[in-house]
């Protein structure tokens, strides 16, 4: 195989790439609104998934008082709560975590890490952000519609979403989740399609695919699973259209509704199920990779540290990606589906154990031997890795088919997403910003603040579904409204979700903290200059920072070497950006 | 340091509070204890698996953290540990996968001398029904369903008349005797949970699923839904009694078969009880 580290030792003659094809901007529209640089368009798609963030984060809230103080608030009824929970669920999700990994971080890595000047199409660009913008509006819609939101929680199993009986279901709500989602779906085909093709085909001289940071690798992954999961959820969303609007029966068998015999017949609910899946689980890895990739450079960065075992980590996000396809149904075992599909799904579900293991003793393995930076975005790389093996732990309890059956439906189950997709990922993207803020505003975001909100949230969020775990073990089910009188419940349960949901009121609230740092260090940041972590991608090396339209200035860089050459032996500084040539007086063969 | 600090009190405060907190499952009245050592064994692994990466990151930053004067290392692969590191966590995957498929195969056996109960769900309410005399279930279908009718019996079935219907009531079940427990739903999708059993299974409309299981004590079980039905899900509660084989019989002696069930159904108050139901 190819050593990855370093290739030609000479300095290549830079290829001049006239930029003549990007369409610049002619006035303040253009420029800042319908902008066709992938930079704005990343900041848009990120101010608009963190602003339905918020929505879903007020929903998080209010869910966390019924359930911690069940009966105080009268505002939130059971149609409300179940509201709650669906929205709050679909936002994350779609709307927050994917659309600001890929839309967000996907549009502003892309281009700047392999090189580029901007997407290869910019205008289909454009056009992802504002699809995605209305569907981000059509699902804000239906709270203000008749009857509100949907309430057949987030993964809208028929036939109960399109049924009387659930909020939303012969109303508007359900309706406007299913348009939305097909709206998002758009749009997010046309982004997806350019972050794949600009890394195939956008990449500078000697940016070869082994040298590409983890990053893009992570993104790159999971924008080709999002491309080929997201359309079993697009046609499940159509069947479901069709079946409420139009009377078809895809997931409607005959059905006796309080008493009524309704029209429908001969249709499978567990048909949606497998198309849900079949995209839902692959989400989660598309969510999870893109994480994956930016930790590993932030950790790599901040120990001043290659990233151990490079191929290895790019191998084991290849093999996650192609395995998450063939895991779905382990959310299905005590579905009714045959049950002899639980040896297959267990099996492939506990096999994909093995790569994610293998990243995380790498990242573990990348900090010995380092040179720690305790920065902001090392405390919550750090965090990240807490988090995602407790949550990664606990799936090996749901994926062994055996055991998910008590536990499935459970508080078990809740606790153990929101730790791994949840509140894992999320540590990763606070990490990004506070790494890549500088980047974004020439500015560094304020190091105080950050303190505060790292602590609260990394500590109050541990404290929150750690214990939630136990919540389900002793057997309280997910999705309940109110627990009423069970008699396996003890007291002492009820007093461990109060303090949860205490908890969850202060993790939400230090989350402001850091929405103030966003805003008020863009006037009062210190000045970052454009290296400010001493780090070698290319994004970094900009004749500008923030970089302009086109990146690059009138050259393209020429990469030399992989990402990760922090800390080599005898070089003048800790690290080597790719675009520099021969490291100083060292030669390739001192540091092959 | 207080990273350093921070981490390793995470790691012994989550192994204290798995070991000191009250919050564990509620006794066991079923066969399935299988289920909750392949559980313990799960916790062990991960436990451990959990406790030492978070330490060793600890000691990490404890060691090396940035100082003045301090490189970090240059080793960008080491092909001995990743392959070292990559076998055990593959043996230690197989130790929960192994007995994991173990149990699961007994669980999808249902033993031949196991008698069969169904269970019916709507919206939000648990109904059931025996096999009579003939020992077997008679046939069904949701079109059949009416006021008179609520579990949607074929008339026609000779098996279905001397069929045992429990309306919104208690099922009882005798104790140390498999039953096979055969699910359906005549609305939405539901989940018959009895958190003392441990096995759970989902209720679709328009097919028949199952589970089986042994009761091994006796006692009132609450039956909770535990797959979200609308609104009423968290309502929708029922019991399960375990019996001795002489309660057992005194309970059945007293159930309704459907044909004394239909001759009564013009004065039946199950009608006014599906009534009641639905407009809650």
């Amino acid at each position: 195989m190819v050593d990855v580290r370093s290739g030609i030792g000479e300095a290549l003659p830079p290829l001049e790439v006239e930029d003549v094809e990007l369409y610049h901007p002619h006035s303040w529209w253009t420029r800042y609104v319908f902008s066709q640089d992938a930079k704005i368009i990343a900041i848009q798609y990120a101010t608009t998934a963190i602003a339905i963030g918020m929505v879903a984060l007020v929903l998080s809230w209010l869910i966390r008082l019924q359930l911690g103080f069940p009966g105080t608030f009268e505002l939130i009824d059971a149609e409300r709560y179940y509201q709650f929970i669906t929205m709050h669920g679909m936002i994350m999700v779609i709307y927050l975590l994917t659309a600001l990994f890929l839309g967000g971080f996907g549009n502003y890595l892309i281009p700047l890490m392999v090189g580029a000047r901007d997407m290869v199409f910019p205008y289909a660009n454009m056009l992802s952000y504002w699809i995605y913008l209305l569907a981000v509006l059509v699902l804000v819609a239906s709270f203000f519609a008749p009857g509100g939101p949907t309430g057949a929680g987030w993964t809208l199993y028929p036939p109960q979403a399109v049924l009387s009986g659930t909020p939303g279901g012969k109303d508007w709500g359900i309706i406007l989740m299913l348009f939305s989602l097909i709206i998002f779906i758009i749009g997010f085909t046309m982004g997806g399609l350019n972050y794949v093709v600009t890394v195939l085909q956008g990449r500078a001289r000697g940016m070869t695919l082994m040298r590409l940071p983890l990053t893009v690798w992570g993104i790159f992954t999971a924008t080709v699973m999002a491309l080929l999961a997201f359309p079993a959820l697009f046609v499940a969303c159509v069947m479901m259209l069709f079946d409420r609007l139009l009377g078809t029966s895809f997931f409607m068998p005959a059905i006796v509704e309080m008493g009524e015999q309704l029209q429908h017949g001969g249709g499978s609910p567990i048909l949606f199920q497998h198309l849900f899946w079949f995209f839902g689980h692959p989400e989660v890895y598309i969510v999870a990779l893109p994480a994956f990739g930016i930790v590993s450079d932030l950790i790599s960065t901040h120990a001043r540290k290659n990233i151990f075992g490079y191929r290895m980590m790019v191998w084991a996000i290849v093999i996650i990606g192609g395995l998450s396809f063939i895991v779905w149904a382990h959310h299905m075992y005590v579905s009714g589906m045959n049950p002899y599909f639980g040896f297959f799904f267990a099996t492939t579900t506990l096999i994909i154990a093995v790569p994610t293991a293998i990243k995380v003793y790498n990242w573990v393995l990348t900090l010995w031997r380092g040179n720690i930076h305790l920065t902001l975005p090392m405390l919550f790389a750090l965090a990240f890795i807490v988090t995602f093996v407790n949550g990664g732990l606990t799936g090996l309890f749901l994926g062994n088919v055996v055991v998910d059956v008590p536990l499935s439906d459970t508080m078990f189950v809740v606790a153990h997403f929101h730790m791994v997709m949840g509140v894992a990922p999320i540590m990763v993207i606070f990490g990004a910003i506070y790494h890549w803020y500088p980047k974004i505003t020439g500015r560094m975001l304020n190091e105080v603040l950050g303190q505060i909100h790292f602590w609260v949230t990394f500590i109050g969020a541990y404290a929150i579904f750690f214990p939630m775990h136990y919540v389900g073990l002793v057997g309280v089910p997910r999705r309940y409204y109110e627990l009423g009188e069970m008699a396996f419940v003890a007291d002492s349960v009820h007093t461990l979700n109060a303090f949860i949901s205490v908890m969850a009121l202060i993790v939400g609230a230090a989350q402001i903290v850091f929405l103030f740092n966003l805003v008020w260090s863009l006037r009062h940041g210190r000045d970052a200059g454009g290296n400010p972590w001493r780090a070698t991608t290319l994004e970094w090396q900009t004749p500008e920072t923030p970089p302009s339209h086109g990146n690059w200035g009138k050259e393209l860089p020429v990469v030399y070497r992989w990402a990760y050459d922090y800390s080599v032996p005898g070089a003048p500084e800790d690290f080597i950006p790719q675009n520099q040539p021969t490291p100083g007086r060292l030669g390739h063969e001192a540091i092959s | 340091m207080a990273v350093v600090v921070i981490l390793v009190l995470l790691a012994a405060g989550s192994v204290l509070f798995h070991l000191l907190s009250p919050w564990w499952w509620t006794p066991i009245a079923s066969n399935w204890n299988y289920i909750d050592n392949t559980i313990i064994i799960t916790f062990w692994i991960t436990g451990i698996a959990f406790t030492a990466v978070v330490l060793f990151m600890a000691y990490c930053v404890l060691r090396f953290r940035h100082r003045p004067g301090n490189t970090a290392a240059y080793e960008p692969e080491n092909k001995k540990l990743e392959g070292w590191l990559a076998t055990s966590t593959t043996l230690g995957v197989a130790a929960m996968l192994a007995p994991g498929l173990f149990v699961w195969h007994q669980f999808i056996t249902v033993p031949p001398d196991a008698s069969e109960v169904e269970v019916v769900g709507q919206q939000w309410l648990w109904s059931f029904r025996l096999p009579g005399a003939d020992g077997r279930l008679g046939t069904t279908d949701t079109r059949d369903v009416t006021p008179e009718n609520p579990l949607g019996l074929h008339r026609t079935d000779a098996a279905s008349l001397d069929d045992l219907i429990i309306e919104g009531g208690e099922l009882h079940l005798p104790i140390g005797k498999p039953v096979k427990v055969l699910l359906r739903s005549v609305d939405v999708l539901h989940d018959f949970y009895v958190p003392e059993f441990r096995a759970k299974m989902d209720m679709i409309p328009g097919m028949e699923t199952y589970f089986w299981l042994t009761p091994t004590r006796t006692g009132t079980f609450e039956i909770l839904c535990a797959e979200l039905c609308g609104v009423g899900h968290p309502q929708m509660r029922g019991t399960v009694v375990v019996d001795t084989e002489a309660d057992y019989q005194a309970w059945l002696a007293e159930q309704q078969t459907f044909s004394q069930l239909t001759a009564s159904s013009e004065t039946s108050p199950t009608a006014t009880a599906i009534a009641a139901a639905a407009a809650q």
